[in-house]
């Protein structure tokens, strides 16, 4: 059984120890043997091997095969509707009889808005919350209070909205005298909630990893707690903060069954926070489930999906830039 | 003296504030839990865990609701941890800064970004179209699954890289390969925190909506699903049903609360079984 290799590191031992074997007759064929399971052990480390790296591949491939089916459902949605249309007009109504109208605008916007209006609340809080435990809660505290937060991070999104329905809206509506309360406002609050763990943790890893040096040195030149806190440790985690904030935005525009149950859908332009808004997540699922496949209507919510998914990939990868940006600034 | 009063003011109106922000953020919490809990508390008997509905929905129980879901979750489970753990295996154990594997992780980043209702829009095209396997159970499982992978893969890399080094160059000096050494040295350590982690991930996917909308979740089945191929009734979506859709909302309203109920429990009871044992865990190494 002779064994060909074609070359390389696995015939350099074979050859080198060949002329010691020669000496022993007996020896010959058991070397000749483990040499082969040698073989055979380099062979299926190899594989091995493969097969791992196989599946962190196929990450790559979901990553791609989601753009891709996005992009291909997408396109032809556009031999009807002119992109620039599709994304300026204000008007959506693909059922209409006497003529369909693919506008995307007013969705763009009401997701905008509900996001803007969540972030203005969640990131006040949430890099105060942060704050709180990385600089002055007692580790006691922290060790309480992070695997609380967990908790709220692990709530359903559609509790959150049933909750938005029970709790909020009655609220929201005897305040401000409008309506329901099912509008842009309930969804902003809600949102804000559920953005909020990814905020406090990771900007508090972010403050967490400022060197202690920066503190001392500022408490060494008089300034009190609260001075270094906010004018040494938080700007010198600002990044890390920002970062969190883009994560938390990314959420909330990607967030599907809160806002479909809180914010009312009406499809008209937004007027405001408290004007009932359906967003581009809220119109995929309500519409999918009813359009006959393979339509125009069809393909242009595969086409919001596609602006979607667009929209959130562009805020995660600028969050995942300036994360590593400031990972490799630290020692 | 006065400077000094007016700093010591200000650090105090500022902690306070601080404190504020935390405990809004728990009172929020607490409002949740006990809003669901106190109303959804009297709509809980057995009748109620171990019944189809009945009447439009307006009686009756949620058995199929639980069982559907628990399917779902079991397909998820199957699809994303083992992959999940492989990917990690890959990545911790085996990758080396190269530009494919600085891709891999790029992928697996953005990929915990995708909006869940865009991993609904690629289950209809992959699993329930291309595939074929309909609006199914399967498809569901499957469209959890690679929804949750990103999040397997973290929790189970974590879980390796706290095995020390030490470890792995042990079994190395004794002449053992990389994948005996991963085998007997790394794996035994690292299971545990990699199953707790990813227990984690299928809580989340166990509360999920937006995915399976229009993989195969159903409206309303009196009955259990046969087989994977069959439609199910899932408790998240039940709740949206209840919450949003029926004929009758007030009138299900106290349904409504005790699905939420079961829901949150379930998912809040498997993080917490996994965030205690990942503490004992912890306590454990040290």
């Amino acid at each position: 059984m002779s064994v060909k290799t074609p070359g390389g590191a696995m015939d350099s031992p074979k050859n080198h120890s060949a002329g010691v074997v020669s000496l022993d007759w007996e020896e010959a064929p058991r070397f000749r043997r483990t040499m082969s399971s040698k073989r055979w052990a380099a062979l299926k480390e190899s594989a091995i091997r493969a097969f791992f790296q196989a599946s962190g591949i196929l990450t790559i491939l979901v990553l791609l095969g989601i753009f891709a089916t996005l992009l291909a459902t997408a396109v032809p949605a556009f031999r009807e509707i002119p992109v620039s249309e599709f994304l300026t007009k204000t008007a959506w109504d693909p059922t209409s009889p006497e003529k369909a109208e693919y506008g995307i605008l007013s969705m763009i916007v009401s997701t905008l808005m509900v996001t803007i209006g969540a972030l203005l609340l969640a990131v006040p809080i949430g890099v105060g919350v942060a704050a709180y435990l990385s600089d002055v809660a007692h580790w006691r505290v922290r060790e309480i209070v992070k695997p609380v937060i967990e908790i709220l991070a692990g709530i359903p999104s559609v509790v959150v909205g049933f909750l938005g329905i029970v709790l909020f809206a009655p609220t929201l509506a005897k305040f401000f005298h409008t309506g329901n309360g099912l509008n842009a406002l309930n969804g902003s609050l809600l949102l804000a909630i559920m953005a909020l763990p990814t905020i406090i943790s990771i900007s508090e890893d972010s403050l967490n990893s400022v060197p202690a040096a920066y503190s001392e040195a500022s408490l060494a030149l008089g300034a009190t707690r609260w001075q270094t806190l906010a004018r040494v440790k938080v700007p010198a985690g600002l990044s890390g903060i920002i970062a969190a904030c883009m994560l938390g935005m990314g959420r909330a525009i990607g967030e599907t069954m809160t806002v479909l149950m809180a914010t009312g859908n009406a499809r008209a332009f937004p007027h405001g926070l408290l004007s009932s808004v359906r967003t581009m997540t809220a119109d995929i699922a309500i519409e999918l489930g009813e359009v006959p496949y393979f339509t125009t209507h069809y393909y242009a919510l595969f086409a919001i999906g596609l602006v979607l998914f667009i929209m959130t990939f562009s805020v995660n990868l600028v969050a995942d830039v300036i994360l590593r940006k400031y990972q490799e600034r630290e020692p | 003296m006065k400077e000094r009063t007016r700093k010591s003011l200000v650090q105090f109106l500022g902690f306070f504030m601080l404190r504020a922000f935390l405990f809004l953020v728990l009172a929020v919490l607490v409002l949740f839990l006990y809003d669901i809990g106190s109303k959804g508390g009297p709509a809980i008997s057995w009748e109620f865990l171990s019944q189809a509905p009945r009447r439009g929905m307006t009686e009756g129980g949620i058995l199929p609701a639980i069982v559907g879901t628990f399917l779902v979750t079991v397909v998820t489970a199957l699809l994303a941890v083992p992959l999940g753990m492989c990917a990690a295996i890959y990545l911790n154990e085996y990758a080396r800064q190269s530009r494919l594997t600085r891709l891999i992780r790029l992928s697996i980043r953005n990929l915990s970004g995708v909006p869940s209702i865009v991993y609904g829009l690629f289950g209809v095209i992959l699993f329930v179209n291309v595939m074929r396997f309909g609006t199914s159970i399967l498809s569901a499982g499957l469209t959890l699954g690679l929804m949750t992978l990103p999040w397997t893969i973290t929790a189970s890399e974590e879980a390796l890289k706290a095995v020390p080094n030490a470890y792995r160059e042990g079994a190395l000096a004794l002449g053992a390969t990389k994948w005996q050494s991963i085998r007997t040295n790394v794996l035994p350590y690292a299971v545990p925190g990699m199953l707790t982690g990813t227990v984690l991930g299928l809580a989340r996917a166990a509360g999920e909506t937006a995915p399976i909308l229009f993989t195969g979740a159903a409206f309303y089945l009196p009955f259990l699903p046969h087989s994977l191929k069959s439609q199910f009734m899932a408790l998240p979506y039940h709740l949206y049903i209840m919450a949003t859709q029926h004929h009758a909302i007030l009138q299900v309203r106290p349904l409504a609360y005790g699905t939420a109920l079961v829901l949150i429990a379930l998912v809040l009871g498997m993080n917490l079984t996994a965030v205690i044992v990942r503490y004992r865990m912890r306590r454990k190494h040290k």
